[in-house]
């Protein structure tokens, strides 16, 4: 979910390109331009996974799969969103540039976390790989949620009910995201494992 | 008056700056000027006014969020009440403001840069000097994007040929996560591809332009600079 312009407090707008620049600095230091053209396509792979839609029940709700890409890139994940959410500002008015630090933040910051927590699971054997993939999609969802409802919290107190809602009318999303995620990390294992370990190969580099 | 022959940079700086300027104001009357400015903007660039509220509309799908839920849910003096349900005035009030804001700055946006090509944005962002990583994959994720969706519809339509209808079951999400996951798998061998072609003929990180940088506009961006500067230094003041 893209927080709109105009909403948030000035603290939190600046509060949140400040933590943005610090991810993108950290992802982009170490990244060479190989890297990047992978990084490049796996945003445009985010880009276009917020208009699939997935049916739950009566309605359908729209992938996010931070989580996903998350685990793939590491700290490649700010720029990563940041591009991909910048060009969904500029393409279709989704979220906006003043907001922009904020949005990213709120969905690079769990998928980061969460791809340090969980990403000694994807070797193992057995369920531990498909286990971690739910939890990696379920909490990376879940934090951004918690985020982007913190962010309007802090703005407002009147946002507070408003913030509630939100969190709330993400848990499905959460569960299917993290199923959606647990299969593709299966379907992965399965096909190129060597893809799982694409944001630790070639020694440091982080993206 | 013809926005598109203005300086770029101009154009997405000046953009940018009412947007964090608009974010920031916090008294009404400031608030009202710059919505007269931003009216006074569309109707010098003459951009139609049906477009840019067809353009408008998916930004306000939020803020309709907000509509239903913050009024009844703010604690303050009541403004009317319905039922068990009170709307306060500071409710009411703070989301007006923000889908003032909003649609400003957007409309701001959209009449300023919004037209221009990707790959003049991108020439623009670098002489603005955003790092030359992030503009490079600014520009490659937008080249990619329509590759990458075109990828997923040919699964999609291959899927369907062969009876795939998607409902709410453990076997849609398996098959979507697989086409996904080839369409990731997929898409990570091509940008191999696309960098060792690249390497081959010779690219070390730098895009070449075919337009010059530059355009006239000194006077309209100088006018449009010192408005905002007024209406920023007298929110200062009245709050």
């Amino acid at each position: 979910m893209h927080i709109s312009e105009g909403v948030l407090s000035p603290t939190v707008l600046i509060g949140g390109y400040a933590l943005t620049l610090a991810g993108l600095y950290f992802g982009l230091k170490k990244s060479d331009y190989e890297r990047l053209t992978t990084a490049a396509v796996l945003s445009a792979v985010f880009f276009t996974a917020s208009l699939i839609h997935v049916p739950l029940g009566p309605g359908s709700v729209h992938l996010i799969l931070n989580g996903v890409l998350g685990m793939l890139l590491g700290w490649g994940i700010f720029p990563v969103l940041f591009t991909a959410l910048l060009l969904q500002a500029v393409l279709f008015r989704y979220g906006g540039i003043a907001v922009l630090g904020v949005n990213t933040f709120d969905m690079a910051l769990p998928a980061l976390l969460c791809h340090y927590a969980f990403r000694t699971w994807f070797s193992a054997p057995g369920i531990k790989p498909i286990a971690g993939g739910f939890l990696c999609g379920f909490f990376s969802v879940a934090g951004a949620a918690l985020c982007t409802a913190a962010a309007l919290a802090f703005t407002d107190e009147g946002f507070m009910t408003s913030a509630r809602m939100l969190f709330l009318a993400h848990v499905p999303v959460m569960a299917i995201e993290g199923i959606i995620s647990a299969l593709i990390i299966s379907f992965l294992k399965k096909t190129r494992p060597e893809l799982l370990h694409f944001s630790s190969d070639t020694s440091e580099s982080q993206l | 008056m013809d926005i598109t022959s203005l300086d770029p940079r101009a154009r997405l700086a000046t953009a940018v700056a009412a947007a964090f300027l608009f974010s920031m104001v916090q008294t009404r009357a400031v608030l009202f000027a710059g919505s007269a400015g931003t009216i006074l903007l569309i109707c010098l660039a003459e951009y139609p006014f049906l477009m840019l509220f067809k353009r408008l509309a998916p930004a306000n799908f939020f803020l309709l969020f907000l509509v239903v839920t913050v009024p009844w849910s703010m604690p303050g003096t009541p403004a009317w009440e319905l039922g068990p349900f009170s709307f306060s005035r500071e409710g009411v009030e703070l989301i007006l403001q923000a889908a003032v804001k909003c649609n400003c700055i957007l409309a701001v946006f959209l009449v300023l840069a919004a037209d221009m090509e990707i790959a003049d944005m991108g020439a623009a962002l670098e002489q603005l000097h955003m790092p030359p990583k992030l503009v490079f994959l600014f520009l490659f994720t937008f080249r990619h994007i329509h590759v990458i969706e075109d990828e997923w519809k040919r699964m999609r339509t291959a899927a369907a040929l062969r009876g795939f209808r998607p409902k709410t079951s453990m076997h849609t999400y398996r098959t979507i996560a697989h086409m996904l996951g080839m369409v990731i798998v997929n898409s990570m061998d091509r940008s191999r591809r696309i960098y060792e072609a690249m390497q081959l003929r010779g690219f070390h990180g730098v895009f070449h332009t075919a337009t010059e940088p530059g355009g006239g506009g000194i006077v309209f961006f100088s006018c449009v600079a010192a408005s905002l500067v007024a209406l920023t230094a007298a929110d200062l003041i009245i709050r």
